[in-house]
């Protein structure tokens, strides 16, 4: 035997560090040859879509949990000029105005036989005609908020603060040109200040003009739970009635005298009186964005969009468990061994893990929710409802953000399967994170409000925000509470906290990953 | 019978963690008790709170960690390959359901109660500081009343209960991660899709079957007419749910290899 020097064995292949792709590639793979995973993601999917087939919600029912089901009276919300659902019930005491004009008046009174909500209103309007829904401009005084000028539902400007009283009138103008609107106001007729202009898409070359007259019901004083919603409260319509004298219009009049209509229907004890040189207009409702939850909204019935995405709460538990044992199955076989042999880079593989486990919940929530919209549609239809009108691009936020909260929580998991290595404690903390709270917040009378909106601040809970679609509006007094779907946080701010929480963990994974043996 | 369940006192004694989590489920009865004593406030007489429901929110979270300490009981022994040992010192696999389930739930009945007693005492010192006086039809909570003994035993059964569901959901499924998932789903998911189902009576229907919502009834002391469910009663639907995940399990268990 000779003892010559041995030529050890090199492998043929390249020793360099490998590239990312045959990491996600390898990644990839154990994913999808594991049966039970792909299974909980397709349950995922289904679950997200599927409860929205339980729906069973009729027209205009207000659901309370736990409590009561208010019904509703009718399914005919109007839809404003921006396309979204709106309350447009006052008295409107009106005449034609062709063309350009104006319109003014002197208020000297607002009150009410059994008191006035803060956002109690009347005055002057300038109307596309009385079909509820319809574009218009007004100046009114208000009970709590001054003068305010306000417009096609939504626009709201402040003008002259106080109260009106006889000592004290409020002069308010509207003048038309073309298709813009001017509002003034002054206190004594003489020096007036211009509140705002404001331009109406669709105001016909013959409008309505005159005086108006609304008032919303007041909402309860908060309890000590929010057990009940706003909605369920049936606040009783409430009466306004104000004077006006000075009232001077100009412009082309084809109409002649004035004449009582009230929007959206009849309401008891509503009408105007002319006296003199005096009118008194009374009148009940709002003119306003619907707010469901608000005791003069919801009426009209329909469900926001987030109220088909309840299975989300399902779907969200089969991510985490998926996602979990993506990570504590490589400790529980052995396998984490392997992979590291294989790629000693251990960032490196935490990073194709979570890529992977991310891009598969993010499918399977964009399937789910995508699917879920037009289910519960076809559901609620079937029963006389429908989905209140967002608009495409918050839909298209809602399902993209029920979709990302999904893959955050499914890389959330990894990571924190990574720090703990340990499967059920890790499933039930991200369930005890993510659910409870908004349990807590929503569900539970137990909890006042203020609590239940820090926990949804605070707590992974918050991302649950981004499929919020009902919008607060401060003209527009109701319970914004999280028991009624409004998060304390925005849409994508609540988002970013679970983001936040996904980051701090995955860091720790990290850092765990490379201290600890396999 | 007897040597079976000796055998499981001294897995669940040796190992840390079943302790560790028993400890947990109390402090966090405790804790998140004190934060409801703190937050509840009754400013008139006719609040609609109950003041023995406000003392044990903690349960909510508390049987997350039961929940945990049960799914290990059986699904730590198959992910270390413990189960087959213990099926070689006892083959009979019915006698070894049995045990653990007797053992789990004397540890839980036994940690329940000590977390009741403390969350009731800490709602009868704090709560009447914050209006849940005797002037608003409210007396200091007290073991004393029939119906708060009734919500102080029937929150400790209710956490044995949650551990029983647990244990047999584990069995049937094996693997920890996916029946903590299914446990935790069908106690915290099943009233907010309840919610939404937006039918009165099916949504009445879904709260007197989902196990948290008719089980937690028991806490109920002030009779409201609205309640879906009685309390016996309610607690009598979780003890439905846990047989059957049992005997699902237990048939399971006897059928499959190990």
């Amino acid at each position: 035997m000779s003892t010559g020097t041995v030529t050890p064995y090199r492998s043929g292949l390249s020793a360099g560090r490998g590239g990312f792709a045959p990491l996600l590639y390898a990644e990839w793979t154990k994913f999808r040859t594991v049966r039970g995973w792909v299974v909980g993601m397709i349950v995922a999917a289904l679950l997200t879509a599927g409860i929205a087939l339980l729906d069973h919600s009729e027209c205009g029912g207000t659901v309370t949990p736990g409590g009561p089901v208010v019904m509703g009276e009718g399914c005919a919300a109007p839809v404003g000029p921006g396309g979204e659902a709106v309350t447009d019930s006052f008295y409107f005491v009106h005449q034609p105005l062709a063309g350009n004009g104006s319109i003014t008046v002197r208020v000297t009174s607002l009150a009410g036989p059994a008191g006035l909500s803060p956002w109690a209103k009347a005055g002057i309007i300038v109307k596309a005609g009385t079909r509820p829904g319809s574009a218009y401009a007004a100046m009114m005084v208000t009970a709590g908020h001054g003068v305010r000028m306000q417009y096609d539902y939504t626009g709201d400007t402040p003008g002259l603060a106080g109260a009106v009283s006889p000592a004290s009138p409020r002069w308010l103008r509207l003048t038309r040109s073309g298709d813009t609107v001017t509002g003034y106001d002054s206190a004594d007729g003489l020096s007036w200040a211009r509140v705002g202009t404001v331009r109406l898409a669709g105001l016909p070359p013959t409008a309505q003009a005159g005086l108006f007259a609304a008032a919303p019901a007041g909402i309860a004083a908060q309890a000590g739970s929010q057990s009940i919603t706003g909605s369920s409260q049936a606040g009783t319509d409430t009466l306004a009635s104000a004077s006006f004298d000075h009232v001077g219009l100009r412009g082309q009049r084809p109409g002649g005298g004035w004449a009582g209509t009230a929007v959206g229907g009849p309401a008891p004890g509503t009408g105007f009186r002319q006296a003199g040189g005096t009118m008194t207009v009374t009148g009940s409702g709002d003119i306003a964005p619907d707010v469901p939850s608000a005791p003069s909204g919801g009426g009209g019935g329909g469900f926001p969009v987030e109220h088909t995405l309840a299975g989300t709460f399902g779907g969200l538990i089969a991510v985490i468990v998926v996602a979990t044992m993506f990570m504590t199955a490589e400790y529980r076989r052995g396998l984490i061994r392997v992979t590291f042999t294989a790629s000693p880079g251990r960032d490196r593989v935490l990073a194709a893990k979570a890529v992977v486990i991310g891009s598969a919940a993010f499918a399977a929530g964009l399937a789910g929710a995508a699917a879920a919209i037009p289910l519960a549609e076809w559901r609620l239809r079937a029963n006389g409802s429908y989905i209140l009108p967002a608009g495409l691009l918050t839909e298209v936020r809602v399902v993209a953000g029920t979709a990302a909260l999904l893959a955050v929580a499914a890389v959330l998991a990894l990571a924190l399967g990574t720090v703990l290595r340990h499967s059920a404690g890790t499933v039930t903390a991200l369930i005890v994170l993510l659910v409870l709270p908004y349990f807590f917040a929503t569900q539970l009378a137990v909890l006042p409000a203020g609590v239940a909106d820090w926990l949804l601040r605070l707590t992974p809970a918050a991302a649950f925000a981004v499929q919020q679609t009902l919008q607060q509006y401060p003209q527009v007094s109701a319970h914004y509470t999280a028991a009624n779907g409004y998060f304390p946080l925005a849409p994508w701010a609540g988002f970013a906290v679970l983001c936040g929480y996904a980051a701090v963990t995955l860091a720790l994974a990290a850092i765990a990953l490379r201290r600890r043996d396999a | 019978m007897s040597r079976a369940l000796h055998a499981e006192w001294t897995k669940f004694r040796t190992v840390p963690g079943p302790a560790w989590l028993l400890v947990a489920a109390i402090a966090l009865t405790g804790a998140l008790g004190v934060v409801a004593d703190a937050a509840a406030r009754c400013r008139s007489g006719n609040c609609q709170l109950d003041p023995a429901r406000i003392s044990l929110t903690g349960v909510y979270l508390s049987q997350a960690a039961v929940t945990i300490l049960a799914v290990l009981a059986i699904s730590g022994e198959y992910g270390s390959g413990m189960i087959r040992v213990t099926f070689t010192a006892v083959p009979r696999r019915t006698t070894v359901l049995a045990a653990k389930a007797v053992v789990l739930a004397g540890l839980v009945l036994a940690a329940g109660a000590i977390a009741v007693l403390g969350a009731l005492l800490a709602g009868r010192l704090i709560l009447p500081g914050h209006g849940f006086t005797a002037a608003h039809g409210y007396p200091a909570l007290s073991l004393g009343d029939g119906p708060v003994l009734r919500a102080a035993a029937g929150t400790a059964l209710y956490l044995a209960l949650i551990a029983l569901l647990s244990l047999g959901v584990a069995t049937a499924v094996r693997d920890a991660a996916a029946a903590a998932g299914i446990v935790l789903g069908l106690l915290y998911v099943f009233p907010v899709i309840a919610a939404v189902v937006g039918v009165p009576g099916w949504h009445r229907h879904l709260d007197q079957i989902a196990p948290m919502t008719a089980g937690l009834a028991i806490q109920d002391t002030t009779s409201l007419p609205g309640a879906p469910i009685g309390p016996w009663a309610g607690l009598g639907v979780l003890a439905a749910w846990a047989a059957a995940a049992l005997l699902a399990g237990g048939l399971l268990f006897r059928l499959r290899d190990a």
